[in-house]
């Protein structure tokens, strides 16, 4: 990033104002699309401003693990493709990708968002896996909430394909059966950039993080899993005032899902 | 044999494209980008570039490189998961996609850089490639690339001994059916990509190849509405 745009920006925030007139505790307009493609079993695709992600469901049967014989799973994947920023690269998901991914993954399955008892066919032999995949379409800042969101959307939007007896799933057959949700974990990150807070940065912003924090959190705002990232320290009073900005933030949210 | 094959499996006419949809500009972050749909498959292709390449010993002195890479989402087809990561298969178009594409554009103004092309494939129902091509073409379009004509592709094909135009999957996997995607640019009627898999006598490939030709120009309509649609200054 050239210094002039970096000292812009910081002189912004410290104005408590951004480089597209909002406040800093302010979302760009949220946007879902249930059902966005057609071959998942589930799919969604979520726009904060110029950051757009689509995420997608698809059912496998497996084995169900031994320490959990009468439990399905679930498997959350993301891939930052070289399609949506200049900054990925092709190949393996890379540790960005790794730690996305793993986020939602445990703010889904510690949030109690799906009852894996449900997910089981048949003890010790047969589970449902439910596999989400992520994709940044286009990376303009705050791909976590925006990934979290869609990967959340998928997962309701989702209806078992049909099985037959030999627990062969037939993909081209839809049953109306949906995935019993218990809860409706989402991600709120809250960044830290030069002693101010704020939420849904752009690109230029999350460059110049300093550190920031991933809230998962519940309807009743109760939290679900929590990741820190960045390169510098917080207090224990920033901390709190970060989870209490994510959890009233999450409710903008929230409220996109229920259209 | 065993005559099933009187008409195409969605309705359609033997030489009807099934229906399209094409939109510049879908990925901001890009220096150019694209959407284009055709039936159940829709295809994002995103330029980055031209920029300086490195490892530096891969640059070209004389001219830009043109670096092309072909995916698909792992819940873009209907049936199981595609596993992430590439295949043979992922590797072998992306080549063939490069070369689909090199032939329409200038890059001697670019020496020692590059100019990425990633085509994700968010949803499938066969023509894959065609629809990663022509996508990529308006890309490249909208990236400002000097190109002499946009290149266009279509897969043509036979079910039993019917000679057919944009196959969908279940035209596709039919038992020896024949694939033939086909890359075009229509203005100089040069043919960039040829590729084939199945039985086929020399009359039905010279068939085939006009069949293919006048559906690219067609295809190419919507490639250029998409391109007026995002540049065309006030006019309707």
């Amino acid at each position: 990033m050239s210094d002039i745009v970096r000292k812009h920006t910081l002189k912004l925030l410290e104005q408590n104002t951004r480089s597209d007139l909002r406040k800093l505790d302010e979302y760009r307009t949220i946007t879902l699309e249930y059902g966005a493609v057609g071959g998942a079993e589930g799919s969604a695709r979520v726009k904060i401003g110029d950051t757009d992600v689509l995420a997608g469901v698809k059912f496998e049967v497996g084995k169900p693990f031994p320490d959990t014989p009468d439990q399905g799973s679930i498997m959350v994947n993301a891939e930052l493709r070289p399609m949506s920023s200049p900054d990925f690269e092709p190949g393996p998901p890379n540790i960005k990708a790794i730690e996305m991914a793993r986020v939602i993954d445990r703010a889904l399955r510690e949030g109690g968002a799906i009852d894996f008892k449900k997910l089981c066919i048949k003890e010790g032999e047969a589970m449902w896996m439910v596999i989400v995949d992520i994709y940044p379409i286009n990376d303009a800042g705050n791909l976590f909430d925006a990934a979290s969101l869609a990967a959340l959307a998928a997962i309701k939007d989702a209806k078992f394909p049909k099985m037959d007896a030999q627990n062969k799933i037939d993909y081209h057959e839809s049953t109306n059966k949906k995935i019993e949700m218990g809860t409706m974990p989402l991600s709120c990150t809250i960044y830290n950039i030069g002693g101010k807070i704020i939420v849904d940065p752009t690109s230029q912003e999350e460059e110049l993080c300093d550190a920031r924090i991933t809230v998962g959190v519940l309807e009743n705002g109760t939290m679900s899993s929590l990741q820190k990232g960045g390169e510098y320290g917080l207090t224990i009073d920033q901390v709190n005032e970060m989870v209490d900005v994510a959890i009233k933030k999450s409710k903008d949210l929230r409220k996109v899902m229920q259209k | 044999m065993n005559k099933t094959y009187d008409k195409r499996f969605d309705g359609r006419k033997f030489d009807e494209i099934r229906p399209m949809e094409a939109k510049v500009g879908v990925v901001p972050r890009a220096n150019g980008s694209a959407m284009f749909r055709i039936g159940g498959t829709i295809a994002i292709a995103a330029v980055y570039g031209p920029k300086e390449l490195y490892p530096a010993f891969m640059q070209d002195p004389t001219k830009g490189i043109l670096r092309c890479d072909y995916n698909m989402f792992a819940f873009s087809g209907a049936g199981d998961r595609v596993k992430p990561g590439g295949n043979r298969r992922s590797k072998e178009i992306s080549m063939v996609t490069e070369k689909a594409l090199i032939p329409m554009l200038d890059l001697s103004a670019y020496s020692g850089a590059v100019v990425d092309v990633s085509i994700e494939l968010i949803q499938t129902d066969a023509g894959t490639r065609c629809a990663g091509i022509t996508a990529a073409a308006l890309a490249l379009a909208d990236a400002g690339i000097p190109m002499k004509d946009l290149v266009t592709a279509v897969s043509v094909g036979k079910v039993e001994d019917k000679l057919i135009v944009d196959l969908n999957y279940e035209e596709d996997s039919y038992p020896e059916g024949v694939d033939l995607p086909v890359a075009m640019a229509t203005r100089t009627g040069e043919i960039t990509l040829l590729q084939m898999d199945g039985r086929l006598t020399k009359e039905e490939l010279k068939k085939l190849l006009e069949m293919a030709k006048k559906a690219c120009a067609d295809i190419k309509e919507v490639q250029i509405k998409a391109l007026k649609e995002k540049y065309s200054l006030g006019g309707k």
